[in-house]
């Protein structure tokens, strides 16, 4: 399990999830069937963000159609079409989305909206056209606009989360439930020597489980390591302890394996899913859950990260993150030796 | 039919014994539908950009002003010069950089030609996408403008020029709480109805009633009976729960039928809870049935196309998302909900979960052993 879960995340995140919209189903009401729609019709097919139907669909029968969900859009080009585009100079194409999904509807919308754009460029080439404005892009860090980029140093911050605090916690708590605990507290090892003991095959293990993620990413999902591999492992290993004294201070509030299971379930993992920034875009959510994500030790390692990894930055643009993360650390470490010490007495 | 009576009445007494499995089943609902359709927001907005005016002339001021009017631009800084509005992308303080270049509106009068550049941070593909997307709309129509102006137009047209009207059905407002709150909705159903019935049977078998009933005369499929009734009123009566919240809070009104809703939870949470039995069944510990459905909860969470869309899945995944009960209930609500879609839409859903019902509970009672 330990090593099958990063292995199945990263297939899943890398491979199944993606924010991209593609192969959407669509339907192509095409009134005109002349050369101009036709041209049309071939550049959308070429993509691979459609799948299109033809068929010549009443506004009722479209409106079924969203409703039985069978296409997510439909393009209407009226009767007509070439003719007003060469005589008129001005043609009109109509695009209905269901927007039930407000995402992929616009995204739709924009997809076939570029694509006529294009066309109509091309269909324009020969005239002189004055005052042109042009652009010039660069997409940086992921030219092809990939998901996996967004998702892998998510998918690294999930992993260790998992095994260093849920799997620390319960072992700590197990010892507790069995009574082996009190066993090795009145042995002459010191209590904190017992700690690292046991928090050490956990960082050894995540050690090995981040590797097999930067190897999977790197040549199963061609993501290149831009940044420095030592400065990347050296700020895993600091989140890895960090995640460790968090297991610790779960452990420490907890009696039983179950209360240290969604302890680290709900108070962990779903913070984390949902606030570090790499499911949800923090800027979209409400004030209060913006600030509420700073506490979330993930969010700053996210962000070191995506610098090291994809951006290929030095220590000199992420000292901030790397000194928050070791503040936490600091501070998980003392609170729950405190409550250790305590437990002692 | 009496002996299930009994075990019914068992049941609920156990179930409503519990405090913390009564406060779970009430506030667990209540926040996640409050908090978790907040933090999902894929809507795109408060893009940050960084502009390097090198023209600073009039119109190169009406453009930048048009860009950070338009409602989805955020500005992060005027920066002198490209390098600084570059660190600021190494910063993540900036999103995209807009660059005009010096000489803009004197060269674009002479050559008749001009460019911008953009650098957009593409790490989040989709926001890149989107975010060019808008800008170069607000491109285009600053250039026609300046045509417009320019140019005394000979006629209405003077280019070729194919328009492209859209319209937004069901959601106008493309409010993405109502695309996130049924799907919520479900999960919720799914989490609760499956993690409890999971951990039900186990525990009996952990504390050791489960002997006192197997050597009872007590049938097999009354027992899983006994097990499945309850937890599937308790479903009911969540859903329900979420139901209102959503109406209360969030303002969504079922378009289609509630009637057609319950029909489908009916049926779903057979096959959920059965789902729950199987786990149970298979499990020895508490914590062994925890981590399954921890494991399959994931699964159901990530691929039941409530966050992702699935038609962007590759093959195989969908394949994954056939098989499991969530994604069909996840879509049904939304169509209902959002579309108002009819019985005859949603009949091929209700058939294949009432057939992964069927299936479920049929292995459940077969799974379960009376002896050890």
């Amino acid at each position: 399990m330990l090593f099958g879960v990063p292995v199945v995340q990263i297939v899943l995140f890398g491979f199944a999830l993606t924010n991209e919209i593609k192969n959407s189903n669509i339907v192509i009401v095409d009134n005109a069937k002349d050369m101009a729609s036709q041209q049309i019709i071939n550049k959308l097919a070429s993509t691979d963000y459609f799948i299109i139907h033809k068929e010549l669909l009443s506004s009722n029968q479209i409106d079924a159609s969203f409703k039985s969900g069978d296409i997510k859009l439909a393009i209407v080009f009226p009767l007509n079409f070439n003719e007003d585009l060469t005589h008129t100079n001005h043609a009109q194409i109509q695009v209905i989305a269901d927007a039930s999904d407000p995402n992929t509807g616009t995204t739709l919308t924009n997809y076939v909206t570029g694509i006529v754009a294009d066309y109509n460029a091309q269909f324009n080439k020969d005239i002189e056209i004055p005052y042109q404005i042009n652009q010039e892009v660069r997409m940086l860090y992921n030219p092809d606009l990939k998901g996996a980029p967004n998702f892998v140093p998510g998918v690294i911050a999930m992993v260790m989360l998992l095994v260093c605090v849920m799997m620390t916690s319960i072992s700590i708590v197990r010892e507790k439930e069995l009574g082996t605990m009190e066993v090795l507290l009145v042995s002459p090892f010191k209590p904190i020597l017992v700690i690292f003991a046991k928090a050490i095959p956990y960082l050894a293990l995540s050690i090995i489980n981040l590797t097999i993620i930067l190897i999977l990413s790197v040549f199963a999902l061609d993501l290149p390591i831009k940044g420095s591999i030592v400065l990347l492992y050296a700020v895993s290993i600091l989140f890895i302890i960090t995640c460790l004294s968090l297991g610790l201070l779960v452990s420490t509030g907890a009696s039983t394996q179950q209360g240290a299971m969604t302890l680290s379930l709900v108070g962990m993992m779903l913070p984390t899913l949902m606030l570090s920034g790499y499911m949800f875009p923090i800027e979209n959510m409400p004030m209060p859950l913006q600030i509420l994500s700073n506490i979330v030790p993930a969010k700053w390692f996210y962000i070191t990260i995506k610098d090291i990894m994809l951006k290929g930055l030095g220590v000199r643009f992420i000292w901030k993150e790397i000194l928050i993360l070791f503040g936490m650390t600091v501070f998980f470490l003392f609170l729950s030796l405190k409550n250790f010490k305590k437990r002692l007495e | 039919m009496r002996v299930l009576k009994f075990l019914l009445q068992k049941e609920f007494r156990q179930i409503f014994r519990d405090k913390n499995m009564i406060r779970m089943m009430f506030m667990v609902p209540i926040i996640q539908l409050l908090i978790l359709p907040q933090a999902a927001n894929y809507t795109i907005r408060n893009i940050n950009v960084a502009i390097v005016d090198l023209d600073r002339s009039d119109y190169s001021n009406k453009f930048t002003n048009k860009v950070l009017s338009s409602g989805y631009f955020k500005l992060t800084a005027f920066t002198p010069s490209y390098q600084e509005a570059y660190a600021l992308i190494e910063k993540d303080k900036a999103d995209i950089v807009l660059e005009i270049p010096q000489g803009f509106e004197r060269n674009l009068t002479r050559e008749n030609k001009q460019k911008f550049s953009l650098d957009i941070n593409a790490i989040n593909g989709v926001k890149a996408a989107v975010g060019y997307g808008y800008l170069s709309n607000i491109i285009q129509d600053f250039n026609n403008q300046i045509r417009l102006e320019w140019i005394q137009p000979t006629s209405l047209n003077p280019i070729p020029n194919i328009e492209v009207t859209s319209s937004n059905w069901y959601n106008p407002n493309l409010s993405y709480y109502l695309f996130m709150v049924p799907g919520v909705l479900v999960l919720l159903v799914t989490l609760i109805g499956g993690n409890m019935t999971a951990l039900n049977i186990v525990k009996e078998k952990e504390i050791g009633t489960i002997e006192q009933i197997n050597v009872t005369p007590i049938k097999k499929y009354h027992f899983i009976l006994g097990k499945l009734i309850p937890f599937w009123c308790l479903g009911v009566i969540i859903f329900t729960i979420g139901l209102l919240i959503a109406r209360i809070v969030y303002g969504i009104i079922p378009l289609g039928s509630v009637a057609l809703l319950y029909l489908f939870l009916s049926v779903y949470l057979i096959a959920i809870v059965g789902f729950g039995l199987l786990i149970s069944t298979y499990s020895e510990t508490q914590q062994q049935a925890q981590s399954l459905t921890f494991f399959f909860i994931q699964i159901f969470n990530l691929m039941g196309g409530l966050f992702t869309p699935i038609d962007s899945m590759p093959v195989w995944a969908k394949v994954i998302t056939k098989v499991i009960p969530i994604s069909y209930f996840i879509d049904v609500m939304r169509m209902i909900v959002i579309k108002g879609s009819q019985f005859h839409d949603v009949l091929h859903h209700i058939l294949i979960v009432f057939a992964m019902g069927v299936i479920l509970n049929t292995w459940a009672i077969l799974n379960y052993r009376k002896t050890t």
